[in-house]
């Protein structure tokens, strides 16, 4: 049974509310208000991991985001999430967590051998020892390094959980709820600015939580719920707690909101996490700092932690890691966790400053305990735990002394990462041992410890200013607030980077592992400035991003380079400040939801009818209708197509785009965005026309009818729809807007259903009686006419696509489905027959029609057969570009007719095109099959093909080479039309 | 990035698609040098460009933005039809 290092009283934790959770498997005790860090510390659980690179043990080393070493999994199964800092992991009942990177155990890790090896492993070892063979990396080196080296693994399994996006817009967005974001976002709040307040923590107030000063005469704890209850009660002002502002965009700060990340699992309808755009006209920095870790021989063991986590761990959660804790600083600031640390009821046993001097009213912060100044620690020893640390003092002289912990305090780097994601710069300043943003993006103020306003007192000062020159910025004039009172601090720091001792490791990136030998070998080999070092040594470019060891290694850097740190300066920080998950990212837009599922009018009827769908663009199209006994798809596919050819059968081409165009200038317009003339279009026709690019080549076809002086409706295929809506909006209001055009996507407004097959008109006749004549004289083929059925405007084209006589019948969408009901039961008599985009397809193929697969953006009108229609009358979009010399050579590959010479074959898509007794070559290759289908009228496969000098070739036997499915056969080159190529059927 | 559109005000720039170059005029017919240049050739101006960016899933407008693409900073934007005709 471990010892509880739980503080009987003080703290933010809720001692009546116990929480049981489990880490690698064992059950532990912790209470509401805990991190699982500061539970796991509370149940003297320090060591919770091993090293990337030499599998050291490691244990917690901080009480924030800034963790370098405790990283577990969190949950198991499908909701397993790796790489989880355990320090900001909020306590759940039933939370279960597990170590990484060891086996079976961090207590006892096989792969600790990699220690013995550590000085093969020292910079730039990668590159160096996998160089050669090449062959070797991707079967044996990399999987080799992976399965030693790395971090969590993913579950392998479907996320069950959801994300969300969402924006908000504010005057100001406070990024951070210390003591100078509660003091911006009061001051703007009571100005009346729309604030929203961010802070990454499940509670408000940052280093106040684990400050027993004092402000306006109550606990710095309690001046935090005092503010949050104040701003609570302001309209304007938005909280937003568990909210991670992960970078500044332009214009916009994204943000990772954990919703239910402190729940077993997310309540119904709740989203795990939600991604935040926040649209800020100001902002107020205030993240604040993170303490820097001391570079020393041996400064990795387990109890080595962060000076002010003690501090948090004891004021904040009522747990003193150690019993037993020397402190080791170069700052003021050290003695102050000392300090704090006595009055929480541990011993300190031992106070070592590398400073010669220090102020007696900061040396009084140690009590009894026996101070070092001039002095550092030079070593250390004890494998799961610290034991001992040597001391070696302003004379040399070195002494052991037992502790169980050790608190490192190096100064303060302030959070900046945000303000220099577009792309300022950290400057350093020697008076404050920092790197401050000076040149923050417009709108944004720094304040607190994120501008090095050190103490308590300059962070909510400064902090109330920037936010009340932020209310001012947005027009709500500077108010006089009443100053907050806090005492003052001691803040001094004298930074030393690198001390020597024993010839241990010094470490600068605890989760990298990188040492500063590694950092002093790089700089002998040459790589000299900090964005080499970083990718050379992989300093700084581990999950953590290195926010406690950048700056460590830097200066060490200059040091080996014999350059001050400005000169050296800093490796630029990049979003996201905070790992986000590639859910959030995606929000709901996963899956099915990726984009929308738009069902046509007869969606139901057709399913009902036993139609298998296929997705077309966004659409679901029946694709084919299974009939009783029917076994293959070929089958139904096969009757369908035999029925529109003897009888009559209907197809819903709802999903085609429609383009409703009106106004007195649509013809001209037509004419300028056509190859063809439409401005001659008869009112109560359609005209076929095809629309190429600026660059000549086809960009997509359809049929335009005109069903007024004024009045045409546009069809475009179905998955160009909403590209062809934005080219003719761009050619009307950038290229002529002085066309009196207007334009509008109707293509959800109507439904539109085929009615093919030489009984067609029968069927259309019972159905609508005499509200049209549709007799053969007045309603020809490519006619088009607006009428009336009871009080539903009915549109009907005579277009077919199938080569048989056929219709197009358009209803609006909302009698979609009541016209395909009423055309099925009309048809009863005439054998009506569903058909799907399968036998569609085969009778457009059979007729010749191009489709998808020809017009594939590399075919211009004449490879299609349709070089006729390009008129020379005019200009129109294209038609310069479509008369270069290469897109007019006869040589380029042209639609043809195909049919095996063997009449049993099949074709295939995509199968080479070759003149016979060629050896296939890439140039020896005259074409390919761009479409096939088995036609039911030939009885044979048939294929539409682009092949070079093609229409020449008619009758000429060509090979197909198909070295991918095994295929190689023989093919006659025909015409594309395979049926009545005069055209008889469509005008009867 | 916020794109303000001059029907739907200040919308975020995933509503709409970007389709380059706003200074250019298409040439007279016939001309294939100027119409090669037109169609391809761009120049990657440092600072302040205009592009054209079509609201997509706002108005349909086709909107010219003056915006600096150094900084991202939008500093117009104005219907192209407007821009056209004057
Ligand atoms: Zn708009």
């Amino acid at each position: 049974m471990s010892i509880s290092r739980r503080l009987a009283s003080g703290g933010l934790i809720d001692r009546s509310k116990p929480i049981s959770f489990s880490f690698d498997g064992k059950t532990y005790g912790g209470y509401a208000g805990d991190t699982l860090a500061s539970a796991l510390l509370a149940n003297d659980t320090m060591l919770v991991g091993r090293s990337f690179k030499y599998h050291r043990p490691r244990g917690i080393f901080s009480a924030g985001p800034e963790e370098p070493n405790a990283l577990v999994t969190l949950r198991s199964g499908a909701r397993a999430e790796p790489n989880t800092k355990a320090t900001t992991v909020e306590l759940f009942d039933g939370l279960a967590a597990s170590s990484q990177n060891c086996w079976p155990s961090p207590n006892f890790d096989l792969r600790a051998v990699h220690q013995l090896a550590g000085p093969l492993l020292n910079a730039g070892f990668y590159y160096k020892t996998f160089m050669w063979p090449a062959a070797f990396w991707e079967k044996f080196y990399e999987p080799a390094i992976r399965a030693s080296a790395g971090l969590g693994a993913l579950s392998g399994l479907d996320d069950p959980d959801t994300y969300e996006k969402t924006h908000a817009f504010c005057d100001l967005l406070v990024i951070g709820a210390g003591p100078a974001g509660l003091a911006a976002a009061l001051a703007a709040g009571r100005a009346g600015a729309r604030v929203v307040l961010a802070e990454e923590d499940f509670v408000l107030g940052g280093r106040l939580l684990s400050d027993t000063a004092q402000i306006d005469g109550v606990s710095a704890a309690s001046w935090a719920a005092l503010t949050e209850a104040e701003l609570g009660t302001l309209p304007n002002v938005r909280i937003l707690k568990r909210t991670a502002v992960f970078g500044a965009y332009d214009g916009e700060y994204g943000a990772i909101e954990r919703v239910s990340d402190h729940l077993p699992v997310p309540p119904p309808f709740a989203p795990r996490q939600r991604l935040w755009k926040i649209v800020a006209r100001q902002c107020v920095l205030a993240a604040g700092a993170a303490e820097r870790p001391l570079v020393f021989p041996g400064n990795d063991r387990p109890a080595i932690m962060l000076a002010s986590a003690l501090r948090i761990y004891a004021n904040r959660f009522g747990v003193t890691p150690g019993q037993c804790i020397a402190i080791f600083t170069t700052s003021d600031d050290g003695w102050r966790s000392a300090f704090e640390l006595q009055k929480a009821g541990a011993e300190i046993a031992v106070v070592v400053d590398a400073r010669a001097e220090v102020a007696p009213e900061v040396r009084k912060f140690a009590g009894n305990a026996p101070q070092f100044l001039g002095a550092h620690v030079s070593d250390t020893s004890g494998y799961r735990r610290l034991t001992n640390i040597e001391i070696t003092d302003s004379t040399g002289k070195t002494r052991s002394v037992a502790v169980d912990t050790l608190g490192v305090s190096g100064g303060w780097s302030p959070s900046i990462g945000i303000a220099t994601h577009l792309g300022s710069k950290g400057n350093w300043s020697e008076e404050r041992s920092a790197f401050l943003c000076t040149d923050t993006p417009p709108g944004m103020q720094i304040a607190g410890a994120a501008a090095a306003q050190w103490t308590l007192a300059d962070a909510l000062h400064h902090g109330a200013l920037a936010g009340a020159k932020a209310a001012a910025h947005v027009g709500l004039g500077l108010q006089t607030q009443k100053p907050i009172i806090a005492s003052d601090e001691a803040s001094g720091n004298n930074p030393v980077w690198l001390f020597k001792g024993s010839r241990r490791k010094a470490f600068i990136d605890l989760q990298n592992d990188v040492t500063a030998t590694d950092v002093a070998l790089a700089a002998q080999e040459g790589f000299r400035s900090v964005e080499q070092l970083k990718r050379y040594t992989t300093l700084g470019m581990a999950t953590d991003q290195g926010k406690t060891s950048n700056v460590n290694g830097l200066a060490i850097l200059a040091g080996e380079i014999r350059k001050t740190i400005a000169e050296t300066g800093a490796t630029r920080a990049r979003p996201p400040h905070v790992p986000v998950a590639i859910g959030a990212f995606a929000g709901l837009h996963s899956g099915k939801h990726f984009k929308p599922t738009r069902l046509t009018a007869s969606h139901a009827a057709s399913a009902a009818l036993n139609a298998t769908f296929v997705e077309a663009g966004q659409w679901m199209r029946a694709q084919w209708f299974n009939a009783p006994g029917e076994t293959d798809w070929l089958q139904s596919v096969t009757r369908e197509v035999k029925a529109v050819r003897s009888s009559v059968g209907i197809c819903d081409v709802s999903t085609l785009g429609k383009i409703a165009l009106c106004g007195s200038d649509v013809g001209a317009f037509l004419d300028r965005v056509y190859v063809n003339t439409f401005s001659t279009l008869p009112i109560g026709k359609v005209r076929y026309g095809v629309m190429l690019r600026e660059d000549g080549f086809v960009m997509d076809d359809g049929t335009t009818a005109r069903l007024a002086a004024d009045h045409y409706v546009m069809t475009t295929t179905t998955v160009n729809a909403g590209k062809v809506m934005q080219h003719l909006e761009y050619c009307h209001q950038v290229l002529w807007p002085e066309l009196d055009v207007q334009m509008v996507s109707v293509t959800e407004q109507w439904a539109q259903i085929a009615v093919a097959g030489p009984t067609s008109r029968e069927l259309l006749q019972a159905l609508l009686g005499d509200a049209c004549d549709i007799s053969n004289e007045a309603f020809p083929y490519m006619a088009c006419a607006e009428f009336h059925v009871g009080n539903i405007p009915l549109r009907l084209f005579r277009v077919s696509f199938s080569g048989e006589l056929a219709y197009e019948i358009a209803a609006p969408a909302g009698y979609g489905e009541a016209l395909f009901n009423a055309l099925m039961s009309a048809g009863k008599t005439f054998d009506v027959m569903p058909y799907g985009t399968e036998a569609l397809s085969v009778m457009r193929i059979e007729k010749g029609h191009v489709a998808g697969s020809e017009l594939n953006g590399q075919t211009v009108a004449r490879d299609l057969g349709l070089g006729r229609m390009m008129s020379v009358k005019k200009d129109y979009i294209g038609r310069t570009m479509a008369a270069r010399e290469a897109l007019i050579d006869p040589d380029r590959p042209t639609l043809v007719g195909l049919r095996p010479v063997d009449r049993s074959q099949r074709l295939r898509n995509g199968t080479l095109l070759f003149a016979r007794g060629v050896t296939p070559a890439p140039d020896t290759n005259a074409g390919f099959i761009t479409s096939t289908a088995f036609s039911p009228g030939n009885n044979h496969w048939i294929g539409l093909g682009l092949l070079a000098r093609g229409p020449e070739r008619h009758g000429e036997i060509i090979r197909a080479w198909d070295p991918v499915r095994s295929g190689d056969l023989e093919l006659e080159v025909v015409d594309p039309v395979f049926i009545d190529a005069e055209g008889a059927r469509l005008r009867a | 990035m916020r794109i303000p559109c001059p029907y739907c005000g200040s919308r975020d720039a995933s509503e709409f698609s970007y389709s380059g170059d706003a200074t250019l005029t298409r040439p007279a017919p016939d001309s294939t040098d100027a119409m090669f240049d037109y169609v391809y050739l761009r120049d990657n101006p440092v600072g302040v460009h205009q592009e054209h960016w079509y609201h997509t899933a706002g108005c349909h407008a086709w909107v010219k933005v003056t915006r600096n693409v150094s900084t991202h900073e939008v500093i117009d934007a104005v219907l192209a039809h407007d821009e056209a005709e004057s």
